[in-house]
């Protein structure tokens, strides 16, 4: 659908309604505004948009960003994207579930993975890693840990249910510790020497 | 019946002789084995993909009927054999050392597919686990991805040879004080709680990809910006101006 | 003595019961792969089910971002692990979007071909399970399974494998079929009514069936459309949404073929939609064997690609394309910035959308009738947990 002819009916519509157009899609400018403009897409007659086919997080290093791809299902036309970014350190939308309940799996999935907040969720916990995972892996600065060196927390776990640990490998973990790091598997891409 | 060994000391012209009146000589051994590999229930544990060659074997066409392996228990307390099929991922795996410490001995471990020996196509994830022996101890490895049927049959039959060759003075669960029960991991802040355990795996001491790559894994992310306002040129293939490496945030309408 | 025992002889107000706490899953013969539903019971009566997930969070998404484009096409197989075929097939076409590639017509040919016999393969495997967690232990799989395997046969002399089958590339198809598959496809596709004929009249008037699946699970169109549903589910609610009809991607318009729509709603209708939807399958296969044209199978602008997909960049930008695979609307969401990997790469997996409105439609039923709600829901763990 025509991002131009969409903005200009929104802005019609709303008022101050900050948008731009990106890509043939249209950038929310303010997180706050979603809502409305949701709101308007799904409830007016020359749009309908009822279905929302798909909430996508990115993260771009600067900001993250989410996307939401709109459907009309009576009138079966074709794509509005609308998008929203925020910034990485207080990452907050509202979320859309109110309007549109397929948004809640989604919206928590998003929330596991990149760490944005969706204000008004009923729910947000994560959905695909464990409950006390810390960090969010899909983020561009996460790193991942070695899965083949022991740390002093495995050790001392090892020993309390009667494991016998090698002696190397006992060694290794008491060095990481003494210096303070942890076992990674991955480097930034700009340590490499 | 003639797979294992003839360690018995009656001659075979003997031994023909009988069987013809209707008295069959063989050992104990021979006879509990016999019986031990032709009945094995597994437990039906599919995890992913492997799983549905696991269905598809014990359908109509490949039949694993035919080998004893036909009643697929749905509960640990019942079966002999698990065959983990599909990836075991962190999350998953404190429930599959639960259920190998559920099974009764005497127990065995096939891993199907390439995911559950060592990590498989999926080997450079936060949430994957690089083969279920780090935890429990296998008996047969079956690579492929998905094997076939006729690859999971043949190391069934692998696994009824080594059956076979168990003598019942020397097996592991008729020993006095055996348990084996494994710990079952924890779930920790950035992964398991231990890594692996050393008594039943170790790594490696040369790690191939870190000589090559420089770190054990091939995940690295990119760390600067693209700069995604440069509007391609118009149903022609030909990439446009390339991401041009920025430090500071894109201005929009760059050219 | 014949005392009958009446109901009115016990003092129920008396009883002193509360609520219990059930997990099923992860490990359970019914869920269909690892799954887990935390049930809160009051005796059979379900009053809350919340699933769990992540059982096989293989992290598809952060892998595709450190491959190039092409090299990510053999995870997309892992995904929907039934249906391989219609993966390969939504990320073809988010990839040819964003790169702006022609597909040659026998290549689009060869895809609805595909398409189709997966979807075949997946609606008979599904009703199998339906009828196994009914209770019908595996004689329906088996029937179903022995469809399933000659179709199998024909994807293995394709592609090289029976299940994960990497057959579709950006541009075309890998390798051409020759006439002696296409009669072999023809032969299937022949055999496969009288196979379905025989299999209905086990199935759809079966009293079981009736009994235990008409109005269990039902399910309201405008919650449906509200909570992001498609596929067989969709329109068993009465919804008339099929995307190779709305969209009309590659060369669905040229065939005829009817979208089946349900009454109600319930574990029946999705049966039933799931076996009218098969034999609409096979008019297009029939159609698009009748009329495949010559010609070549991949573009022209992609050749030097296959011999070194680590140059191939797409231009900067993003797309997003979706297809109607066999349990609802799959998309693929690339964004590229002119690198040989993509920047960020995302699935709109429909069985972890369809997992919404589990809860609402077991809410008041037993917990048998849970088991075979989720039977028809249709999920696949390798695309819930991507």
């Amino acid at each position: 659908m025509d991002t131009e002819k969409v903005k200009a009916d929104l802005e019609k519509a709303l008022g101050p309604v900050a948008l731009k157009s990106v890509r043939s899609s249209l950038l929310v400018e303010n997180a706050q505004d979603l809502p409305k403009v949701a709101k308007f897409l799904k409830e007016d007659a020359a749009y309908r948009l009822d279905y929302l086919s798909s909430v996508t997080a990115s993260d771009f290093i600067d900001y993250l960003e989410t996307v939401y791809h709109l459907y009309s299902m009576e009138k079966k036309t074709g794509p509005v994207t609308l998008r929203v970014r925020v910034p990485r350190t207080d990452p907050k939308i509202p979320s859309l579930v109110s309007l549109y309940r397929g948004a809640e799996f989604q919206e928590r999935d998003n929330f596991d993975l990149f760490g944005i907040v969706y204000e008004g969720h009923p729910d947000l916990r994560r959905i695909m890693m464990w409950e006390g995972f810390e960090g969010f892996p899909m983020r561009k600065d996460y790193l991942q840990e070695d899965s083949e060196t022991l740390e002093s927390v495995d050790v001392e776990w090892l020993e309390k249910n009667g494991v016998k640990v090698p002696e190397a490998a006992k060694a290794k973990a008491v060095e990481l510790r003494q210096q303070g790091k942890r076992a990674l598997a991955e480097r930034r891409v700009e340590d490499k020497g | 019946m003639a797979l294992a060994p003839n360690t018995s000391q009656v001659d075979d012209g003997l031994k023909n002789e009988l069987a013809k009146k209707g008295i069959v000589v063989t050992t104990l051994n021979q006879l509990y084995n016999w019986g031990r590999r032709s009945s094995i229930w597994p437990m039906q544990f599919g995890l992913a993909c492997c799983a549905i060659e696991m269905i598809a074997t014990a359908c109509a066409r490949y039949d694993i009927a035919r080998f004893g392996a036909e009643l697929f228990r749905p509960s640990p307390r019942q079966a002999d054999l698990m065959i983990v099929a599909g990836t075991v991922t962190k999350k998953m795996a404190p429930q599959v050392v639960r259920l190998y410490n559920q099974m009764a001995e005497p127990k065995y471990v096939i891993t199907m597919g390439a995911c559950s020996i060592a990590g498989g196509p999926f080997i450079d994830g936060y949430n994957v686990l690089r083969g279920i022996d780090r935890y429990i101890p296998v008996d047969v490895h079956l690579p492929g991805c998905p094997p076939r049927p006729e690859a999971l049959l043949y190391g069934l039959m692998e696994l009824q040879k080594k059956i076979d060759g168990q003598q019942i003075e020397t097996a592991e669960w008729y020993q006095q004080g055996l348990k084996r029960e494994y710990p079952i991991p924890e779930f920790g802040p950035h992964g398991l709680i231990p890594k692996f355990n050393p008594e039943v795996w170790q790594p490696r001491e040369n790690d191939l990809r870190k000589e090559r790559y420089g770190q054990p894994i091939m995940i690295g992310k990119k760390t600067k910006a693209p700069n995604l306002d440069v509007v391609a040129v118009a149903a022609a293939p030909k990439p446009a101006a390339p991401a041009a490496p920025a430090q500071t945030p894109p201005t929009p309408g760059m050219a | 003595m014949n005392k009958t025992f009446e109901a009115k002889d016990v003092n129920l107000a008396g009883i002193n019961s509360s609520l219990l706490e059930v997990n099923i899953g992860p490990q359970h013969p019914s869920t269909h792969g690892v799954f887990r539903m935390n049930a809160v019971l009051d005796g059979e009566v379900i009053v809350s089910l919340k699933p769990v997930m992540g059982y096989l969070h293989r992290n598809h998404e952060q892998i595709a971002e450190n491959m190039s484009y092409a090299a990510s096409m053999p995870y997309t197989d892992r995904l929907d692990y039934f249906n391989s075929m219609s993966n390969n097939l939504g990320y073809a076409l988010s990839v040819e979007k964003l790169a702006g590639l022609e597909v040659p017509e026998r290549a689009e040919y060869i895809r609805v071909i595909m398409a189709e016999l997966t979807r075949l393969i997946n609606h008979i495997a599904v009703i199998g399970f339906l009828l196994n967690d009914l209770g019908a232990f595996f004689t329906p799989v088996l029937y179903a399974f022995r469809e399933r395997e000659k179709i199998l046969d024909i994807f293995e002399e394709i592609s090289g494998s029976r299940m994960m089958c990497n057959y579709l590339r950006f541009g075309g198809v890998k390798r051409d079929l020759s006439p002696a598959i296409l009669e072999r496809i023809r032969g299937v596709v022949t055999a496969f009514p009288r196979f379905l004929d025989e299999f209905e009249t086990l199935l759809t008037k079966n009293e079981i069936l009736c009994m235990r699946c008409q109005n269990v699970g039902v399910l309201s169109p405008e919650l449906a459309i509200n909570a992001s549903i498609t596929g067989p589910l969709l329109r068993a609610s009465g919804v008339n949404y099929d995307i190779r009809k709305v969209d009309g991607y590659s060369v669905y318009p040229r065939f005829q073929f009817k979208v089946p729509l349900g009454p109600k709603g319930d574990v029946y209708d999705r049966y039933y939609v799931r076996i009218l939807e098969m034999r609409e399958s096979l008019k297009i296969l029939d159609q698009a064997l009748n009329t495949i044209p010559a010609g070549e199978i991949m573009s022209k602008k992609m050749i030097p690609f296959l011999k070194s997909p680590r140059n191939f960049k797409p231009p900067v930008g993003e797309a997003y394309a979706r297809v109607e695979s066999p349990k609802g609307e799959l998309g693929f969401y690339v964004v590229s910035d002119g690198t040989p990997q993509p920047w960020r790469y995302h699935v709109r997996a429909p069985s972890f959308i369809n997992l919404t409105i589990l809860e609402d439609m077991c809410l008041g039923q037993k917990v048998a009738d849970a088991i075979i709600i989720l039977g028809s829901v249709d999920i696949v763990l390798g695309e819930v947990d991507r």
